[in-house]
């Protein structure tokens, strides 16, 4: 592991808004090959901002962002694309993310922008539906799926394109406790990075040995989850709250 | 690539015209409206060809004559309009019942009765064969401005979403006891028309960057599928080159 480039290297990353708010202080975080980290943090932690860095949408700030070593360069139209392959985001909203009027279509979509053509295209939309459970829904409208269905496919959307990292934003919120166990149970099958913002902390326990938790622009810990997650002050600081009854320590 | 995308003039069938590829539909449609917009007002028996090539397109379309009838009202507003022609109208008058009537203004009136149904015919044929999907993927393949084609397709894949919103919207505003029986009531509903433009925009930024992040540029992707067969071409000319046929001989003949 330790000659491995790392997923994503980000150093000093510094962000403020046009209007001057200042969202990110200079953040610091490195994500090694095939690990799952968690990105906690309150409300307007600077997390959906740190995430839209990661592919450069957001850029004009000091500090850096690699991907597998790749440096995220805003200016450079080849480069962004590439980056755009290699960082896989999942928005919150699925009906954000699905906007063609078929699943498959839309599945398409992201490996079409790569210049994906013909049966390649067609197995990759095949693949990226299977690894979802949604081979049946192809030719659906996403606007008739349930929310749980939408939120796969807006998965599918992204593995598509074959990611070296997966960007979950808030990948539980919304789902019904099925849904939810379904869709973990798919994160756990895929082989690839995956860092996981979310509020829903078991969601983080199950899923991410490591996490880390940024508030105010700043990553103020990182760590394992479990040790994050038992530790109450460093909760209550950072507006962190676990669920009524949850024990992170359960064989303790 | 039936895709559930019926809109309220689509018969769901299987047809040998439902399996055309939808820019043939298109072009045979357009181009037998053109002759019949062409053919002269008073070629009668030529408006009654048309008529009865339409009627064959419909029983090979297995689209029932009701189902037509019904939804060619929309064009009654104009056709009352043709009603008033020939009492308006100059020149030489015939009596008929009692009413002094304008022959020019008779004339008229039928050129846009016949016309303006055999046009509406022809478009509700069309739209009954076709989903509004193949519809807009017709018109892409047609090289119609991307433009137009890409704001179709978002709205085709968004107005229920939208149509969802403002339900939720509706629902909520009921909920607190908002039962607008006034015109002075409608404060509500127009700041929630308001609300609704400001959540479209703001999801439209959503879905732009959703979009560049998986590598849009600024182009939709072309479609896959290849161009439509020359056979099915051949097969709908048949009804604009039968028409144009049909124009043809009656002015020859006249």
């Amino acid at each position: 592991m330790i000659d491995m480039t790392p997923a994503l290297t980000i150093s000093g990353l510094r962000y403020a808004y046009p209007d001057g708010r200042e969202a990110l202080h200079g953040v610091d975080l490195r994500i090694a090959q095939g690990e799952r980290v968690a990105l906690l943090g309150p409300n307007g932690a600077g997390k959906t901002t740190l995430v839209l860095h990661l592919n450069g949408i957001l850029h004009g700030g000091s500090g850096s962002v690699e991907i597998s070593g790749l440096p995220v360069t805003p200016g450079d139209r080849k480069a962004i694309t590439e980056i755009r392959r290699r960082v896989g985001v999942v928005f919150q909203d699925p009906d954000d993310q699905l906007f063609m009027p078929s699943v498959a279509e839309d599945v398409a979509f992201g490996p079409q922008n790569l210049g994906v053509r013909g049966t390649e295209l067609t197995n990759r939309v095949d693949e990226a539906l299977a690894a979802v459970g949604m081979s049946e829904h192809r030719d659906h409208v996403p606007h008739h799926l349930s929310f749980g269905q939408r939120r796969r496919v807006a998965v599918a959307t992204v593995l598509a394109m074959r990611p070296e990292i997966l960007v979950l934003d808030e990948p539980s919120s919304n789902l019904d406790p099925a849904s939810r166990r379904e869709l973990a149970e798919i994160i756990v099958s895929l082989p690839v990075t995956t860092l996981m913002v979310t509020h829903d902390l078991p969601y983080a326990l199950e899923l991410c040995s490591r996490s880390v938790i940024l508030d105010a622009g700043r990553i103020v810990a990182d760590g394992a989850t479990a040790d994050l997650l038992g530790d109450r002050d460093l909760m209550r600081r950072h507006r962190l709250e676990l669920p009524f009854g949850f024990n992170p320590h359960p064989r303790v | 690539m039936s895709s559930g995308h019926s809109h309220p003039l689509h018969l769901d069938r299987d047809s040998p015209v439902h399996r055309l590829p939808p820019e043939v539909k298109i072009v045979s449609a357009v181009l037998f409206t053109i002759v019949v917009v062409a053919t002269p007002r008073t070629e009668f028996l030529a408006f009654g060809g048309y008529a009865l090539l339409l009627a064959v397109v419909a029983a090979i379309a297995r689209v029932p004559a009701g189902w037509l009838a019904k939804r060619a009202t929309i064009e009654l507003p104009f056709v009352l309009l043709a009603v008033a022609l020939p009492f308006a109208g100059h020149g030489e008058r015939v009596m008929w019942m009692g009413l002094s009537l304008s022959v020019d203004g008779l004339y008229g009136a039928w050129n846009i009765f016949a016309k303006g149904t055999l046009g509406v015919l022809a478009s509700l044929l069309l739209a009954a064969t076709t989903t509004m999907r193949d519809l807009i993927l017709g018109l892409d393949r047609l090289r119609c401005p991307q433009v137009f084609t890409q704001i179709a397709t978002f709205m085709l894949r968004y107005i229920d979403v939208l149509a969802d919103d403002a339900r939720r919207m509706r629902i909520a505003r009921i909920s607190r006891g908002y039962d607008p029986r006034f015109l002075w009531q409608a404060k509500a509903f127009a700041v929630g028309v308001g609300a609704l433009f400001l959540r479209s925009y703001e999801r439209g930024e959503r879905v732009y960057l959703a979009m560049l992040s998986r590598g849009y540029t600024g182009r939709l992707p072309a479609s896959e599928r290849g161009p439509a067969p020359a056979r099915d071409w051949v097969l709908s000319a048949t009804l604009p080159v039968a028409s144009a046929g049909i124009a043809l001989a009656a002015v020859v003949l006249a």
